[in-house]
């Protein structure tokens, strides 16, 4: 883990060709979207995999901070037209907040407990934010006539966001931190007796995962110009699909949520597009129903996902090819 | 003087006193063997010493502070170490990895951390198998990994919890080097449980025997092995 | 006052609906050690075996619950063989792997429903559909009667299962120690299948009592996953008194929040009581009873 160089070549490769990608092609708005969303959720995989995935604190709520940041943007919008790219500043500290407050309670609790948990604070917040109208519109929701129509400034923001995203994952895994999140991770009790405040580093490890899921919040409603309750905060649209995006590319690694995200945006619209025309309509709504059988696959089959167990894909690749060669 | 004092410790989980009315002192610089037969308390004292549960009644005091209601990770700074009997090496690590988390205790930098997992691996002969994962170490090793993780967070006062079961005679002897060594070339002083009597007599200056979580005698080892109480208590009364 | 007493006995008669969804999430959550996140969606599954036989076959949605409960038990079956249990020698980074292969099972279930029935709400007619019985002010619901005593027949079934049969033996010797169990010839594999099975049987039955009661559509499976775990969390761990209780306790918070405090809440108050049960009462309701 310490011996690698700190950022190879290729990640830089990967961030210039990110950068460059909008000046090389000439994309239709729908492909902009598309990339947007790409690194939308690489933040989200990204953020809950340095929670769950490096400190083991598998969290099934992370829509409230993406939610929360969403409306530390839209608020102060709703209430005193105060410009929602503010949200670029409190979006993330106010997740922080959050996550600190929620961490009070739901540190007490261990494992499958601890997920119960954050659902259940998602899910509560979910439904605040819809009865409290005076503050958030309720479920109207909040709407902003956002400020730019080309897309492009936006991609170039939410790269910025991933970017900062896994870099901190990056360097946060080289410090202690980093170890003591992997050794909390493994065995919170011989965490302890090293010397470890194991409370202390999940609250530093929720502060920082936090923080990037309520920048992704804020984001998005700036990007969208709207936001409402069952959006934000919804389970299955941001909880489970930052869970999904982690296991699908690999728990605890640090480019996993990236590929995971990636595969599944592709395979999303594959679907939704119908094969891009040449399946019939029917398939359209499967896309959900394709996440449910590649995430058993994924369980079932590649526990590390497609990153953590790379070599085992190529080992299984490499061996089929050399059986037809056989042939 | 003392370094760590047990004073009237007991443990009650429900209805059972796993530990009763327990006192003892450890000397600076001695190693204290620990004995008695399976389930007579001893991984409990352990656990007490380190707060994994509270005490019932009765008080911890380490180097002159009260250490009974301080946490886990607290005490651990305050420099008591200790391995566990079921070894709990951080699995999907490397072993080097596994020293790394330790020395960030004591170590702020990445580059000091480094230093100290160095001189760990080479004082615990772990060395050569410092980039396998701890997962996949043969119960020798990761037996050796658990002293080293200890070690490795600087203590004063080091609680090794069988750590030499299931190791055949060479790792034996390997084993009893290092632990000597840890008190002759480090100055921890060691408090010591184990079964094999070879250790354990070999090693201690001072045995505390106790049975059913009660305090059946303390003395030199060859005070301890000549104590009928003792042997009866190992061996069951019907051998004499 | 009758809205206090019409409150009180709906919450009543619905909490006994839930203590069958929390009997069979408590009876899986104590032999598997898991979460099941699938919980509800197989009460979907149910419901909508229930529903096609009425719409497609005209058979009454009581008579139907030899069709739903047999499918979804089989349905059930198969899944933990082959897609929970081959996890357990599985090393994994999240020891949740099968708390989130549960996620998956239900995403599946939940979209393969939306796909053969569309997200419409369903719901069946029949002749006893709207009925309820006045009670000077206070009106109590036929079918919600009726699924209650269906509930009540259903614990005092499971109950002498697990208390007087040999199945019921096994089952709880794997809940306690499943390395003992199997040691002394259980075979904590079949066990594990067959309790997964029973527990989906029971809110399968659950479900198809609802069917005159609840709307149905796609969707209804996450939202009874989440007060099946409300309820078991409540109730205490692999308890079935406390599983009762906690139904209870979740249908009166409901009612009660929903007419005194406000509606848009009620799904709310389940899981503010859930978390603060997590925290200060980590045993749940039962652990109140000794002391």
């Amino acid at each position: 883990m310490h011996n690698d160089k700190f950022i190879s070549k290729s990640e830089i490769g990967i961030f210039i060709f990110a950068l460059v990608l909008p000046f090389i092609f000439d994309f239709s708005p729908y492909i902009q979207g598309l990339l947007i969303f790409v690194m939308l959720w690489v933040v989200l995989g990204t953020s809950w995999n340095l929670l769950a995935g490096y400190t083991g604190q598998v969290s099934f709520g992370h829509a409230a901070f993406f939610g929360i940041g969403a409306y530390a943007a839209g608020v102060p919008f709703f209430l005193f037209k105060v410009s929602p790219w503010w949200g670029l500043l409190f979006g993330g500290i106010t997740a922080v907040i959050l996550g600190y407050l929620l961490g009070i309670v739901v540190f007490r609790l261990r494992g499958p407990y601890f997920a119960l948990g954050t659902l259940a604070a998602a899910e509560i917040l979910r439904i605040a934010f819809g009865q409290e109208e005076w503050l958030t519109n309720g479920h109207n929701g909040i709407l902003y006539i956002t400020t730019w129509v080309s897309k492009y400034p936006y991609y170039f923001i939410i790269l910025a966001i991933a970017a900062g995203t896994i870099l901190t994952v990056k360097v946060v895994m080289r410090r202690r931190e980093g170890y003591y999140f992997l050794s909390i991770r493994e065995d919170e009790d011989a965490a302890s007796a090293i010397g470890i405040n194991a409370s202390k580093y999940k609250n530093i490890s929720m502060g920082l995962s936090s923080f990037w899921a309520g920048m992704a919040g804020a984001f998005y409603f700036i990007y969208m110009g709207f936001i409402d309750p069952e959006t934000v905060f919804a389970l299955h649209n941001i909880s489970i699909i930052s869970i999904l995006v982690g296991i699908i590319g690999g728990v605890g690694t640090i480019w996993g949520p990236a590929i995971g995200a990636i595969i599944m945006v592709l395979l999303q619209e594959t679907f939704r597009s119908a094969f891009f025309g040449f399946a019939p309509q029917w398939v359209s709504g499967m896309h959900a129903f394709v996440f449910g059988l590649l995430v058993i696959f994924v369980i079932l089959y590649l526990p590390g996902g497609v990153v953590g167990d790379w070599d085992l894909i190529k080992k299984k690749l490499h061996l089929k090819r050399k059986s037809e060669m056989k042939k | 003087m003392s370094i760590l004092s047990l004073k009237n410790v007991t443990k009650n989980f429900g209805g059972l006193t796993a530990v009763n009315n327990v006192s003892f002192d450890v000397e600076e610089g001695e190693i204290l063997g620990l004995i008695g037969p399976n389930g007579s308390g001893k991984t409990t004292i352990f656990n007490l010493i380190n707060h994994f549960f509270p005490v019932s009644s009765g008080d911890i005091i380490f180097k002159g502070n009260n250490i009974t209601h301080k946490k886990t990770h607290e005490i651990a700074m305050l420099g008591i170490g200790r391995t566990f009997q079921v070894v709990k090496p951080l699995k999907r690590l490397s072993v080097a990895d596994n020293i790394m988390a330790a020395a960030f205790s004591r170590e702020s930098t990445f580059e000091g951390a480094k230093r100290v997992t160095r001189e760990v691996l080479e004082f615990t002969h772990l060395d050569h198998v410092a980039h396998q994962k701890a997962g996949g170490l043969p119960i020798a090793g990761r037996k050796r990994l658990e002293i080293a993780k200890a070690l490795a967070t600087r203590p004063t006062l080091l609680l090794l919890d069988e750590t030499a079961a299931g190791l055949n005679p060479a790792e034996l002897d390997e084993a009893i080097d290092i632990i000597r060594a840890i008190r002759s070339d480090l100055g921890i002083t060691i408090i010591i449980v184990e079964h094999i009597m070879k250790v354990i007599m070999n090693i201690s200056d001072r045995i505390h025997a106790i049975a059913y979580g009660t305090t059946i005698t303390e003395g030199s080892p060859a005070e301890v092995a000549a104590n009928p109480t003792v042997i009866e208590a190992y061996l069951g009364s019907d051998y004499h | 006052m009758e809205m206090f007493l019409q409150s009180l006995i709906s919450g009543l008669l619905v909490g006994g609906l839930y203590a069958i969804i929390g009997l069979g999430m408590s009876l899986i959550m104590g032999v598997l050690k898991i979460i099941n996140l699938a919980h509800g969606q197989l009460m979907m599954v149910a419901m909508y075996v229930s529903w096609s036989a009425w719409n497609y076959l005209g058979i009454d949605p009581y008579l139907s619950v030899v069709l739903s409960v047999p499918f979804t038990f089989y349905l059930a079956k198969f899944l933990s063989k082959y897609l929970l249990n081959p996890l357990i020698e599985k090393d994994s980074i999240l020891p949740e792997n099968q708390v989130l292969m549960t996620v998956g099972i239900g995403m599946v279930l939940v979209e393969l429903a939306r796909f053969l029935f569309t997200s419409d709400y369903r719901s069946v007619q029949t002749s006893y559909t709207g009925q309820a019985w006045d009670l000077g002010g206070v009106s109590i619901s036929i079918p919600l009667l009726i699924a209650f005593i269906v509930s009540l027949l259903l614990t005092a079934g499971l109950f002498y299962l697990l208390m007087k049969t040999d199945l019921g033996r096994s089952i709880r010797a794997t809940a306690q120690d499943r390395l003992a169990a199997s040691l002394m010839g259980v075979s904590a594999e079949k066990i594990t299948v067959l309790t997964y099975g029973i527990g989906s049987a029971l809110i399968a039955a659950a479900g198809t009592f609802f069917l005159p009661i609840f709307y149905l559509y796609p969707d209804v499976g996450p939202e009874f996953t989440a007060k099946a775990f409300v309820i078991t969390i409540l109730g205490g761990l692999g308890s079935t008194v406390g599983a009762i209780t906690g139904g209870i306790v979740l249908a009166l918070a409901e009612t009660f929040g929903a007419t005194y405090l406000s509606s848009g809440y009620r799904d709310a108050y389940g899981l503010v009581i859930f978390l603060l049960v997590l925290v200060f009462l980590p045993g749940g309701l039962k652990s109140l009873t000794k002391v």
